[in-house]
């Protein structure tokens, strides 16, 4: 990178792919050759910087200047103005929203502030299709080090001391489970890295692969060193196009430079890696399901045991493990596993990669150390709620998990606390919630995913979960009654007690989560047919307050459905049996006459 | 036999010394139980009752269907955070395991309510009613009420020539996938779709007469419920009894008579021959006939054949197909006209003995009566669902008449007899009409797996060394082994056989004589467990295959009380090769005894 004056990064992530990133970057270089700049600035498509609120960014190294919502036509001004000029594009930067300031520097951002990227800590800075830079910032080093410092036996202590836990949902310790794979004697190992990645909103995985392909691949390969595994195996959803992409320009190339094949670093070991892409079922993120697609055969789970790591991928032992557990693994080689077990708490090591949604001023992916509160995201880098509204939940864990209330905000975050608060880490969803959010919307929501989900081998999970669905939908018109909550609480006890696989035995939480946090929330949609958060469509009632309303016939003129009755320059009224809630009669009233109830 | 099982029995008394013991507990009672069990198991050797629901096991036949899908045994292991299926959970050393707690017996309750609310309420007229295990176990769980109301996945009913898909009744036990993949390697079920809409269907989610079903049934037989089940007749066999213009003749095949009293309270392996003549004379059948003549009549025609292929063999002809397949079993016939296409001049061309005793009853008898074959119906009782589809082939038919007009199952063939209200049991003993109810013990034992090739051998030992046979029991043709053979010696011409029943064992062996690696002069494939007798129309065993076992023992007991065992002694089979078909593979009984095979391997077909 040493002959480039300058370097201009921009973000090459999904997200900001979609706001024409691809064409910001073709601009830039126009610009530059057009200016003869070509030789001197280097611009480079990285992978995703996380702060997908304000995308596209282009960030300008040295200097770490961040410009936020880029155009393609901006271009131009970015190169005559920053880099000739020497003058920052003011209007491009990012304003704080207290201060009302700009801020230059990501640093002194409170969405960056905060973060501590280690997983994430060469998205955003490295082109993930050129392996050159990888190297360049230690890439390929720590298994360098494990093949030619290490015993497989030493590598599996190092992530052992180190305590990272499996980032897919499940926390299982990670060296552990390697240690189990390690006794396993057989043939052939397989190492699998899970890239089906499902909950909804999350996308870190993605973000990882797209970004840092390489560390996978290093990680996996390590993971074979360790376990004794020749054949390394990621499992894709076909969804994720430019991470399957970069994926396979980094096998390519991996392969080339001999980090990938046979006698890797001169040592008589050999390592390589498939791609193996899966439809997209969400349950094929839980391991027996993955592996039995990866056979060809239907995509659903098998009870446990056998394990993977005694019975998996062609009834070989196979450890399989997440992306964002991956991304973890060099640089705990790199820097030690004392490193590492130094940051967050006692029994969840590390940081955790969260995608952060909703209601909430900065939404993106952040990476935090474990231990963070829930208050810090939320109001320090996720800048607080959107439009000054209050807050009401944090749903973390996807699907699996549960609703986190205003008691938890100072909750350290780690797996155990946020099962112990009835939810859980899961993937790192985290959706961020309003006083317009209806809870039992929100468990209905979940459970519908759920649902769709489902692979439909055991009951509680293929008709108890449609079950406590309905009861949902009923509630949620005004149509429950007290017997359906006391169904609704038995049926999500029992799921959870004996349903088959991960996904069935967390399926409930949604439900059980906002029932114990938002009991009050349930009855009311129960007996007084109200929905206090204003989401329940069949419950709202529309209604013209005859004092208000001048008779000026606009919000019957503009009703979809003829639902409003009035004579001219006399009041108004609704009828409630025809009106679909659609809201027009609201935007069309000037004088605030109608109102819901 | 008895000796055979004795030793198994010896083997696994040998085994339980040398296997590690684990020590656990299970509702208070201390138990030991060999490593390596499932809860399930060791609370069963306890004699302790964890209902189960989607668990299927054939023993001695390797299959064990274990999704642990249903939940229903669910028990509460202590330490543990949620509840474990016993069916699928191993046992481990100081284990604490509550099978009826409150928790688990709520769960249980639930999981069950859960089935019950997507599962139609119509017993009243559902085949499987009295024998559905979901059923009994929503009785013994006391449900009364389904407190979930919504809503029922509905599907297309699939009504096949033998086997009728009722999908809606589903519970994806999936049973009939592993059977239909595992035991029968037929592949024509599977799971599809996702969550609620999840259930087993053929490949897209075609008919079941476009997949690669072969009617074998053994699905059926493994269903606990009312979605697999076979198409029943029993009301046109009425109407048709009742038609005083017809002339109704019934057959019934060997394997009824050692299973049809499961039905009436008798123990399994009872045998009830001369009460089930007895019952068919009271339901008002016009003539009391026995397949067994028609078995007699096939061990003429295939091992004459099988004689023809030897000697020419013998003599220097390279082109004679050896081995010589049977060619009784219709599920067996669909499998290879579906599965080795390539070889279909390998199997005999002799018609199974039901479509024989048709066309036999349909001509000869026909002529006999002065009747026309229009006013001739003939009714058979088969231990088999594919007899169903078998007797509508086209080539078993003459102008769309068919030789067999209907196929009723032997478990039909008990309904009727409720129906009738006769009182079974007390039934006095009846002899079968004569000729075509006269048989020999080697027609008989065609209902046991080895039963087709033993009768065979008897034969063709005397035609070929032209010297009496002394030694009519070929034990070391039988058992219950999914693959067996044997060599015979035929006065010093060794004949090697080939046995497998089941059809994945069938396959297995088939393989072997496509690639050339075994050489046998005869293979005499069944397609259900244990042969006829483990048919999948016989009275439901519910996995308990020691109920096969003890018809097995009966059909070869049933062998040694008859007086002559040898199929060509039988004096009516001299008669009707002197009256009618002259020599056996002649040109008459060529056109009559005969059939030929299709190839039916399967193009997928997407419709639109």
């Amino acid at each position: 990178m040493a002959k480039y004056k300058m370097h201009v990064l921009v973000c090459g992530g999904t997200g900001c792919t979609a706001s024409h990133s691809h064409e910001i970057t073709d601009n830039l270089k126009a610009v530059l050759r057009d200016k003869g700049l070509e030789e001197d600035i280097q611009v480079i498509l990285t992978g995703c910087f996380g702060f997908c609120e304000k995308g596209p960014i282009v960030k300008i190294m040295p200097d770490n200047t961040f410009y936020t919502e880029v155009k393609p036509e901006d271009a131009k001004e970015i190169v005559e103005e920053h880099i000739i000029k020497g003058r920052k594009v003011t209007r491009l930067l990012y304003t704080d929203p207290e201060k009302k300031e700009h801020v230059s520097d990501s640093k002194h951002m409170g969405f960056y502030k905060k973060q501590l990227r280690i997983a994430l800590r060469n998205c955003g800075f490295i082109d993930p299709e050129n392996i050159e830079e990888y190297i360049a910032n230690d890439g390929y080093a720590a298994v360098a080090k494990c093949l030619t410092e290490y015993t497989p036996a030493q590598v599996i202590d190092e992530i052992k001391l180190s305590g990272l836990r499996g980032r897919g949902g499940g926390g299982f310790p990670t060296g552990m489970k390697w240690e189990i794979a390690s006794k396993n004697h057989a043939d052939q190992k397989y190492v699998v890295c899970n890239a089906d990645e499902g909950d909804p909103g999350a996308f870190m995985d993605r973000s990882i692969l797209e970004g840092d392909p390489h560390s996978v691949i290093e990680a996996m390969t390590i993971n074979g060193y360790a376990i004794g595994a020749t054949k390394g195996l990621i499992y894709i959803r076909a969804e994720y196009p430019l991470a399957i992409h970069r994926l396979q320009i980094a096998i390519k190339q991996a392969r080339e430079y001999g980090l990938l094949g046979k006698n890797i670093f001169g040592t008589d070991f050999d390592f390589d890696i498939e791609l193996r892409y899966g439809a997209g079922a969400f349950v094929c993120g839980e391991e027996t399901a993955l592996i039995h697609s990866m056979e060809g055969k239907r995509g659903e789970p098998t009870f446990k045991p056998p394990f993977p790591a005694q019975s998996g991928y062609l009834q070989k032992p196979t450890n399989v493990n997440n992306v964002e557990t991956y991304a973890n693994v060099p640089i705990i080689i790199l820097k030690g596993a004392n490193w590492f077990n130094k940051i967050g708490t006692e029994k969840s090591k590390g940081t955790k990669v969260f995608a952060l949604a909703g209601q909430i001023n900065n939404v993106g992916l952040i990476e935090v150390p474990m231990g963070i509160t829930l208050r810090e995201i939320i109001y320090e880098i996720g800048g607080g709620i959107k439009n000054g509204r209050q807050f009401k939940a944090v749903q973390t864990g996807g699907p699996s998990g549960g609703c986190l209330t205003e008691k938890h905000l100072d909750t350290p975050i780690d797996y155990d606390n946020l099962i112990a608060a009835g939810s859980m880490m899961g993937s790192g969803g985290m959706v961020v919630m309003d006083e317009t959010s209806c809870m039992v919307a929100i468990a209905k929501f979940y459970l519908e995913f759920t649902c769709e989900e489902s692979c439909g081998k055991c009951s509680p999970c293929r008709i108890g979960n449609k079950r406590m669905l309905e009861i949902l939908e009923r509630i949620t018109k005004g149509q429950g009654c007290m017997e359906d909550l006391e169904n609704l609480k038995n049926l999500a006890t029992v799921i959870k007690d004996t349903a088959l696989c991960g996904l069935g035995q967390t399926s409930p939480n949604p439900v059980l989560s906002t029932m114990n946090n938002f009991w009050d929330e349930y009855v009311e949609h129960v007996k007084d047919k109200k929905c206090r958060a204003g989401a329940c469509k069949s419950l709202m009632q529309y209604v013209i307050d005859p004092n208000l309303c001048v008779g000026c016939t606009s919000c019957a003129r503009n009703c979809p459905v003829n639902a409003i009755q009035g004579e001219k320059k006399t009041p108004h009224v609704i009828n409630a049996e025809i009106c679909i809630k659609c809201g027009t009669c609201i935007e069309k009233c000037k004088f605030n006459a109608i109102s819901i109830k | 036999m008895q000796s055979a099982l004795n030793k198994d029995l010896l083997n696994s008394k040998i085994s339980v010394v040398k296997m590690e013991m684990i020590n656990l507990t299970i509702d208070g009672k201390a138990i030991q139980a060999e490593k390596g069990l499932s809860i399930l198991k060791a609370a069963r050797i306890a004699g302790i009752d964890i209902p189960t629901l989607c668990y299927y096991e054939l023993n001695g036949q390797k299959l064990e269907n274990r999704p642990g899908g249903c939940r229903v045994c669910v028990v509460e292991v202590e330490g543990r955070k949620n509840l474990a299926p016993a069916c699928a959970t191993e046992i481990m050393e100081g284990m604490v395991v509550h099978t009826h707690s409150l928790r688990v017996v709520n769960a249980r309750r639930t999981v069950v309510e859960l089935i019950l609310s997507d599962h139609p309420s119509d017993c009243l007229s559902c085949s499987k009613s009295g024998h559905c295990e979901l059923q009994s176990l929503a009785q013994k769980l006391g449900i009364r009420e389904i407190p979930f109301k919504g809503a029922q996945s509905t599907y297309r009913k699939d009504n096949s020539p033998a086997i009728i898909r009722d999908v809606d009744k589903c519970i994806m036990c999936r049973r009939c996938e592993t059977v239909c993949n595992q035991l029968q390697t037929v592949g024509a079920l599977s799971a599809v779709n996702r969550g609620f809409e999840a259930v087993v269907a053929t490949a897209f989610e075609q008919d079941l007469v476009k997949s690669s079903c072969t009617m074998c049934g053994q699905c059926v037989m493994a269903c606990p419920v009312g979605a697999l089940s076979e198409v029943n007749q029993t009301r046109q066999v009425i109407q048709a009894i009742n038609n005083p213009d017809k002339t109704v003749i019934v057959q019934t095949a060997p394997a009824v008579r050692v299973a049809l009293g499961e039905e009436f309270g008798y123990p399994a392996g009872t045998i009830v021959t001369g009460k089930m003549a007895a019952a068919l004379r009271r339901i008002g059948f016009d003539y009391v006939f026995d397949t067994d003549f028609a078995a007699d009549l096939t061990i003429m025609e295939e091992g004459t054949e099988l004689l023809g292929r030897i000697s020419k063999f013998m003599n220097g002809d390279k082109d004679v197909k050896l081995p010589i397949l049977t060619s009784c079993c219709p599920g067996w016939v669909n499998f290879f006209e579906t599965n080795f296409p390539d070889m279909l001049d390998v199997p005999s061309t002799a018609k199974s003995p039901q479509q024989m005793f048709g066309a036999v009853a349909k001509n000869y008898w026909a002529e006999k009566l002065g009747i026309k074959r229009e006013d001739m119906v003939v009714v058979s009782i088969m231990p088999c669902v594919a007899k169903k589809y078998e007797c509508q082939r086209d080539e078993f038919k003459e102008n769309g008449n068919p030789d067999v007009d209907y196929s009723l199952t032997t478990r039909e063939l008990a309904e009727l007899i409720k129906q009738f209200n006769i009182d079974f049991n007390s039934l006095e003993d009846e002899d079968f009409d004569m000729p075509l109810g006269a048989s020999t013990g080697a027609a008989v034992i065609f209902g046991a797996t080895g039963g087709v090739i033993e009768a065979a051998v008897r034969t063709a030992y005397e035609v070929f060394t032209k010297k009496p046979l002394e030694k009519v029991d070929f034990t070391e043709l039988r058992g219950l082994e999914g693959v067996r053979e044997a060599t015979v010696d035929f006065n010093g011409t060794p004949i090697h056989l080939g046995i497998a029943h089941g059809l994945g064992n069938a396959r297995k062996l088939l393989e072997k004589v496509r690639k050339g690696e075994v050489q046998y002069h005869a293979i005499e494939v069944m397609a259900c467990p244990g042969g006829c007798i483990g048919g999948a129309g016989q009275p439901y065993h519910h996995g308990d295959f020691s109920i096969v076992e003890k018809r097995f023992e009966a059909i070869y007991q049933e062998d040694k009380n008859k007086e002559l065992r040898k199929s060509h002694e039988n004096p009516y089979i001299k008669q009707l090769y002197d009256e009618y078909f002259g020599e056996p593979c002649g040109e008459k009984s060529h056109h009559l005894l005969h059939t030929h095979y299709f190839d039916k391997s399967k193009q997928v077909e997407i419709e639109a």
